[in-house]
């Protein structure tokens, strides 16, 4: 085969193993609970097609070609695991099942359990995100260490200890009853909120975290979405992200300069995003069940009429920050909500809410410190600001963040 | 698959199950124990007496050290534990929950080792 046929090939698998990945993890794992066995199998598999591919040329159906390795692969690291008497029944299920070689290419899509299985409430919250982006995106260990800023040995093992737990302790591939849904969604969605976070906060990419973390997160929302569909929370976490996502072009300048969004140019906001997260934002008011990650999603769908109008209507952002304070009341909402008051009613009224949060909670939380240095900015209160916005730059992560407030400050 | 449900109790509440009045938590553990055994998972279990009746044993260098009192220090201490045949850890923990430790000590879930009996048991 020629140069360009083999690169072909190689892409071929790259682009199945990225969008099979997390429904070959989720299926090959769901009998046996040993998350860690059915990615070993799925990477033999794949390490077996870089060699069969491009010899055999790529299969009719590569997902169940690598289905059928990787089956075969976890049968071998079973056995070698030499528990073949406990096993005996999990053997039983993983030779069940469709055929070669003319095997369907159906088989159950069980991603949306291994998605609670990450995010169950035995497993440390903290490892809910890194977990999900390993099962089901098939990011490794040192990617994911990057964007938590820990190394990734210490990343490695603590996933390592969370799939041992999933095997071991008996957490169910289910996806939980009727009652228990929404919150063990809410973990989910957390956990998906969270991925996105770190890409955003990134996305100068400047250590290297990994900016498209954010797309990963974005890709994570449309697969859970494609699953529970009936979940209006769910819509709102996807037209959440893809209002943040459809400004990316507009939060730098030229020069890569931080530009604040009530400074971003509308005109570089990408209104084809905008327009599917109205669409989700819609669907998911159809399901009248308000939430958190509904409410954030109708505020920034408020920022994005801008781009129509040409001004934003505050007052209706003061509004869904209320309601949004009333069943989720995290600093961030707090801060925000004080921001919109300003807006809408003035600085001092915006001055007025910072000062209701407790000040032990604030003390290293970035956000309250620049919002309170821009209030007492407009108040004219020149020495007070300035502290404040020391301590909004001391706190500051990016660069450019920190550079746009030094320039503020003056 | 079977769990066990190890048993944390209080001070105050090992002092409740001494005194030989009908108490709420005795009542509780009552209706706790009849649920089990009618779902049909109860495989076994047992009431510990309170910790300063336990008595620490190690072997160092060949001498036996004996310690009076329980192995760890703590306000929380082993009150008995309860074996429960259960399908997966979300119905362990359901029990869990209803267990009367839950509200006014702790209870932990752990998974017993089938693999590590047949080792032992050959």
């Amino acid at each position: 085969m020629n140069g360009s046929g083999q690169e072909s090939t190689h892409r071929t698998i790259e682009r199945v193993a990225r969008e099979s990945y997390g429904r070959l993890v989720a299926y090959l794992s769901s009998h046996t609970r040993d998350v860690a066995s059915a990615e070993d199998a799925l990477s033999n598999a794949l390490v077996a097609a870089l060699t069969a591919w491009p010899r055999d040329g790529v299969p009719q159906n590569p997902e169940a070609w690598l289905l059928t390795s990787a089956r075969h692969s976890l049968i071998d690291l079973i056995r070698h695991q030499r528990v073949v008497l406990e096993s005996e029944p999990t053997l039983m299920l993983l030779t069940k099942g469709p055929q070669e070689p003319t095997m369907s290419t159906e088989f159950p899509d069980e991603r949306l359990k291994l998605l609670f299985v990450c995010a169950h409430p035995a497993i440390d919250p903290a490892m809910h995100t890194p977990l999900m982006l390993q099962t089901v995106l098939g990011l490794d260990a040192v990617r994911i260490a990057q964007a938590f800023l820990i190394s990734p040995t210490t990343m490695g093992q603590r996933l390592v200890r969370a799939k041992t737990k999933i095997r071991d302790a008996g957490i169910p591939f289910e996806v939980p009853l009727e009652r228990e849904l929404p919150e063990r969604l809410d973990a989910v969605l957390e956990a998906i909120y969270a991925a996105f976070g770190i890409g955003w906060d990134d996305m100068a990419g400047v250590d290297q975290r990994g900016p498209d973390l954010a797309q990963e997160a974005i890709w994570l929302g449309r697969v859970l979405l494609e699953l529970v569909s009936r979940e209006a929370e769910v819509h709102g976490l996807l037209a959440l992200m893809l209002h943040c996502e459809a400004r990316r072009a507009a939060r730098r300048g030229p020069d890569g300069k931080y530009v604040a969004l009530s400074e971003q140019d509308s005109r570089q906001w990408s209104l084809p995003l905008i327009e599917e997260a109205e669409r989700l934002l819609a669907a998911a008011s159809r399901h009248r069940r308000p939430g958190r990650f509904q409410l954030e999603a109708a505020i920034q769908s408020v920022h994005a009429e801008r781009a129509r109008s040409g001004r934003t209507a505050w007052a209706a952002i003061v509004l869904f920050y209320e309601q949004l304070i009333r069943i989720s009341p995290m600093l961030g909402t707090q801060t925000g909500y004080a921001a919109a008051v300003a807006e809408a009613r003035g600085p001092d009224a915006g001055l007025a809410v910072l000062d209701a949060i407790d000040l032990g909670s604030v003390s290293s939380y970035q956000p309250y410190w620049a919002v309170r240095a821009h209030l007492l900015q407009r108040l004219g209160k020149t020495s007070e600001s300035r502290e404040a916005f020391d301590r909004a730059i001391g706190l500051a992560e990016d660069p450019a963040v920190r550079e746009f407030l030094l320039l503020k400050r003056g | 698959m079977q769990f066990a449900l190890l048993i944390y109790e209080t001070p105050e509440l090992f002092g409740m199950r001494k005194s030989n009045d009908e108490n709420a938590y005795l009542g509780a553990w009552r209706a706790y124990h009849k649920a089990l055994v009618e779902a049909g998972i109860f495989v076994g279990g047992q009431p510990l007496q309170s910790p300063e009746t336990g008595t620490t044993v190690r072997l160092k260098e060949g001498k036996r050290r004996v310690q009076d009192g329980p192995f760890a220090d703590a306000k929380e201490q082993l009150g008995g534990f309860t074996i429960l045949e259960l399908p997966s850890l979300d119905a362990a923990l359901e029990w869990a929950a209803r267990c009367p430790a839950a509200s006014l000590g702790a209870v932990e879930v752990r998974p017993v080792s089938p693999e590590y009996l047949r080792k032992v048991t050959g």
